[in-house]
C-alpha cells in the first residue's frame, strides 16, 4: 500500500500491487447470474406452453405479446437505470395517462396536425419528467414521496382535462401504423421498431457510457460518487426527463392502439413496470442491475399472461401468480445467502455474520 | 441563541405552547378549518344540514383507519402498500360471512379485523426476514390479495340485501351527534396515538424507523417489533374493510383500489416522514381528514371533481416539498447559532458533536425543537 517505499516496489516488481483477479472465469460470471436465471425462465416458459398450452404457438399469439407488452417493455427501459441509481417513478403510468389525454385533445379539439399533437405531447411528458426530476434532484425530496404525489397529480390533470369523456377519432394512417407487423406474416408488430433503437440507445447509455457507470454508483453510494466527480443531480434529473420523455411516447402509443385517449389509460401500469424490472435482477436498493434482465423479466410475465389467459385462468390468478413470483425472486438473494450459510456452517467455516451476507450479495450480483 | 445551550429556559407551559404553534398538526387542522369554513360560506348545506355534518364527520373515517396503520408501517422506515387489497378482501369476507353463516355482527367484524392482521401478518414476515424493501414486498403481496380476493368473489359482489339491517344502520347511526364508524375511527386513532407515543413498544418503532442500525447496535427487536406495525397495519385496514361493507353497503370487486396511495399521501401530509422516525398519528388522521374533505368540498366551490386528484397530487407535493424548506431554515439557524457562541465550546464541549449531527440531512424530517436537540437525545425521536 502506500507505507511501500518506491524503491521497494521498483526493485521487486513482484511485491508490486496487484488487483484481485475475479474470483470465477468470465463465462461462468455471465452464466450464472441472476440475468441468465430469468432468461432460463423465460425459454423455459416459452418451451413449455408451446409444447402444452393449445394456440400458444399460434399467429397471433407472438403478435398480441409484443403488441400488449410493447409500453411495459418501453417504460421499463428508464425505470431501470431511475432503480439503479436507488429512486424509484412511480408516476410513469399518470404521465401516459395525461400524455394520452393531451394528444387526443391536441388532435380533436384543437385541430392541430399529428405530427404536431404527438411532439406536443412528449414535450408534456418531458416537463412531467423534469417536474419529478427537480423536485427529486435538485430540492433532494425523496422520490418515492415525489412520485406518489405525482401520480396522483399528473392524472388528476388529465382527469381534470377530460373528466370521464374520449376522444377516439385518430388518423387512420397513424392508427394503422401502431396495429401493422414489421414483415406480413411474421408476428413483430411496428412498435418493436422504435423500442429496438430505444433499447440500444439505453444499453450503451447504461453499460457502455461514462453517464451510466455514474448510474450505477450513484446506485452504490451517491456521496462517494460525488467526490469522484459525478454530477449526481443532474444525472438524476436526466433520467427522471427520459422517463417522462418515453412515458410520453408511451403515451402516444397506447391512444393509437387502443383508439381512445381517456385519462385512466394505463391505470396501475406502473406496477407492472416495477414488478418486471425488479423481477428482472434489478435490485430496489440501486447499484445493481442489467438492461437484458429487465427484459427478459417483462417478456417472462408477458408470457405467462398470455400462456394462462390461453389455457383459460383469469386475469386474478394470473396477478397471484405474477405477485408470488416478485415475491419469490427478491427474497431469493436473501434465501440463497441463508442457504450459503448453512452451507458454511456445516463445513464448520467460521464466518461472521456479516461477511455471510456480502458473500450472498456477490454471488449473485 | 440561548435556547441552543439552555433549552429549559422557558417555562414548561411556554415549550409547550411553541412546539403546538410549530408542530405540522396545527398547520393541517387550520388548513382543514379553513377549507371547511369557505366552503360552507358557499354552500350552508355542507356543515349545517343534518346530512352535511353528518357526511364530514363519516366520510373520512375509512381513510383515518387506514393512515393510522400506514403511519406505524412508514414510522419504521417500511411502507405498506398492500393495505387496499386487504381492504378488499376483508370487506367481501364480511359480506360473505353474513351470507353463509349467522354470525353476531361483532363476531364477524373480529373476523374480518383478525384476516387482516394475518395478511399483515404474512407482509411483516417476509420484511423483517426476507431482507427486502417492504415497497417491493407490499407490491407482491398487493397483486396476491386482490387475486385472491377477485377469485374469491368472481364475478358476485355483495348487494345491501345480503347484510343484516342492523349491521348497515351502523354506517349511518349517531351517537350524539357523531356517527358511530367515526367514533371508532376516533377510538383507534386514540388508542394507537397514545400507544406511539408513550408505551415502550410504540417508541421504539420512532427508533427503528429514525435509524435501524443503531437500533440493533442498542438491543431492539427489530423483526418483533416490525412484525408488530405490520399487524397493526393489516388489522386497521381489516376494520376499515368492515366499515366500507357498513358504510356503503355493497361490495363490489374495485372497492379500495388505489387506496393505499391515499392512505400514504394522507400520512405524507400530516407531517410523517416517509424514511420513518418522525410524524404522529394525529397528524395522518388529519390529513386523510383534509383529503375526503377537499374532495367533497370541491364540487361545491364549483370546481369540477373530476380535478380533485390534481388537488390531492399538488398537496402531497406542496407538504413535502414545504417540510424541506422548513428544515433547511431550521438547519441554518442551528448553524448561525453554533457559530455565534464561541463561549458555549469552552464551558460545554461536549455538545459540539451533538449539534451538527442534530443538523445534518439524516434528520431532514425532523423540524425538532432546537433546545431539544442538544440535550436530550430521547427527545429526538419525536
Amino acid at each position: 500500500m502506500s507505507t511501500l517505499t518506491p524503491e521497494s516496489t521498483s526493485d521487486s516488481p513482484s511485491v508490486a500491487r496487484t488487483y484481485a483477479a475475479f474470483s470465477r472465469p468470465m463465462w461462468q460470471r455471465v452464466i450464472f447470474s441472476r440475468e441468465f436465471a430469468v432468461i432460463a425462465l423465460l425459454i423455459a416458459a416459452v418451451v413449455y406452453s408451446r409444447s402444452e398450452v393449445a394456440y400458444f404457438d399460434g399467429p397471433q399469439t407472438m403478435y398480441y405479446l409484443f403488441r400488449d407488452t410493447a409500453s411495459v417493455l418501453l417504460l421499463a427501459l428508464p425505470m431501470t437505470a431511475i432503480i439503479i441509481t436507488g429512486e424509484i417513478d412511480l408516476s410513469v403510468a399518470s404521465t401516459v395517462g395525461l400524455t394520452s389525454v393531451a394528444f387526443g385533445m391536441l388532435y380533436d379539439d384543437a385541430g392541430l396536425s399529428a405530427t404536431t399533437a404527438a411532439l406536443i405531447a412528449i414535450g408534456i411528458g418531458v416537463l412531467c419528467g423534469a417536474f419529478n426530476g427537480f423536485l427529486i434532484a435538485y430540492v433532494g425530496l425523496p422520490s418515492i414521496a415525489v412520485t406518489i404525489g405525482t401520480l396522483a397529480l399528473f392524472r388528476g390533470i388529465a382527469a381534470g382535462l377530460l373528466g370521464t369523456e374520449s376522444r377516439t377519432d385518430f388518423p387512420e394512417a397513424w392508427t394503422d401504423w401502431a396495429k401493422e407487423r414489421i414483415f406480413e406474416d411474421q408476428p413483430y408488430p411496428m412498435i418493436l421498431i422504435p423500442f429496438a433503437v430505444l433499447a440500444i440507445v439505453f444499453t450503451l447509455l447504461i453499460h457502455f457510457s461514462p453517464f451510466g457507470r455514474g448510474i450505477f454508483e450513484i446506485g452504490q453510494n451517491d456521496e462517494a460518487a460525488h467526490f469522484t466527480g459525478v454530477n449526481v443531480a443532474r444525472t438524476k434529473a436526466i433520467l427522471f426527463v427520459l422517463s417522462g420523455a418515453v412515458a410520453g411516447f408511451v403515451g402516444i402509443y397506447t391512444t393509437l392502439v387502443t383508439g381512445v385517449a381517456r385519462a385512466e389509460n394505463s391505470t396501475g401500469l406502473e406496477l407492472s413496470v416495477i414488478a418486471a424490472v425488479l423481477l428482472g435482477g434489478v435490485s430496489i436498493f440501486g447499484g445493481k442491475g442489467a438492461l437484458h434482465g429487465v427484459l427478459a423479466g417483462v417478456l417472462l410475465i408477458g408470457v405467462i399472461q398470455r400462456a394462462m389467459l390461453l389455457n383459460g385462468e383469469t386475469i386474478n390468478v394470473i396477478n397471484i401468480v405474477i405477485g408470488v413470483l416478485l415475491v419469490l425472486s427478491v427474497m431469493s438473494t436473501s434465501l440463497l445467502a441463508a442457504a450459503r450459510r448453512v452451507v458454511e456452517a456445516s463445513r464448520g467455516a467460521r464466518s461472521s455474520g456479516r461477511s455471510s451476507h456480502s458473500a450472498g450479495k456477490r454471488s449473485l450480483s | 441563541m440561548s435556547t441552543l445551550t439552555h433549552p429549559s429556559g422557558g417555562s414548561a407551559l411556554s415549550r409547550v405552547a411553541k412546539e403546538v404553534l410549530r408542530s405540522r398538526e396545527l398547520a393541517v387542522a387550520l388548513v382543514l378549518l379553513v377549507l371547511i369554513a369557505v366552503t360552507t360560506f358557499k354552500s350552508e348545506a355542507f356543515l349545517f344540514s343534518a346530512t352535511g355534518w353528518r357526511d364530514l364527520l363519516l366520510t373520512p373515517s375509512m381513510l383515518i383507519l387506514l393512515a393510522v396503520g400506514q403511519t406505524a408501517v412508514i414510522i419504521t422506515r417500511n411502507v405498506d402498500l398492500s393495505v387496499g387489497s386487504t381492504l378488499g378482501l376483508t370487506a367481501y369476507l364480511t359480506g360473505r360471512l353474513f351470507i353463509d353463516t349467522n354470525l353476531p355482527i361483532i363476531v364477524v367484524v373480529l373476523c374480518a379485523v383478525l384476516m387482516g392482521a394475518v395478511l399483515g401478518m404474512v407482509n411483516g414476515l417476509l420484511v423483517a426476514f426476507g431482507r427486502v424493501p417492504a415497497l417491493v414486498i407490499t407490491l407482491g403481496t398487493m397483486y396476491i390479495y386482490r387475486g385472491v380476493f377477485l377469485t374469491w368473489a368472481g364475478s358476485d359482489r355483495i348487494n345491501a340485501d345480503d347484510m343484516p339491517r342492523a349491521f348497515r344502520n351502523l354506517g349511518t347511526e349517531s351517537i350524539l351527534g357523531i356517527p358511530v364508524l367515526t367514533i371508532v375511527a376516533l377510538l383507534v386513532l386514540g388508542a394507537v396515538g397514545y400507544y406511539l407515543h408513550t408505551a415502550r413498544g410504540g417508541r421504539e418503532l420512532y427508533a427503528i424507523g429514525s435509524d435501524p442500525a443503531a437500533a440493533e447496535l442498542y438491543g431492539l427487536k427489530i423483526r418483533r417489533r416490525v412484525i408488530f406495525a405490520f399487524v397493526l397495519s393489516g388489522a386497521l385496514a381489516g376494520l376499515a374493510g368492515a366499515v366500507s361493507a357498513a358504510r356503503f353497503g355493497t361490495v363490489s370487486s374495485s372497492v379500495g383500489t388505489g387506496v393505499e396511495f391515499e392512505a400514504v399521501g394522507a400520512a405524507v401530509i400530516g407531517g410523517v416522514a416517509i424514511f420513518g422516525g418522525s410524524g404522529t398519528v394525529w397528524g395522518a388522521a388529519l390529513g386523510a381528514f383534509l383529503l375526503v374533505t377537499i374532495n367533497r368540498a370541491l364540487p361545491v366551490l364549483g370546481i369540477s371533481d373530476f380535478w380533485q386528484q390534481a388537488v390531492v397530487g399538488a398537496l402531497i407535493v406542496g407538504a413535502i416539498a414545504l417540510d424541506r424548506i422548513l428544515v433547511l431554515r431550521q438547519e441554518k439557524k442551528l448553524v448561525a447559532a453554533r457559530d455565534d457562541e464561541p463561549t458555549s465550546h469552552a464551558t460545554a464541549p461536549t455538545l459540539d458533536p451533538v449539534l451538527p449531527s442534530g443538523a445534518t440531512p439524516a434528520d431532514r424530517s425532523e423540524p425538532a425543537d432546537p433546545g431539544s436537540a442538544g440535550t436530550d437525545p430521547k427527545e429526538g425521536h419525536r
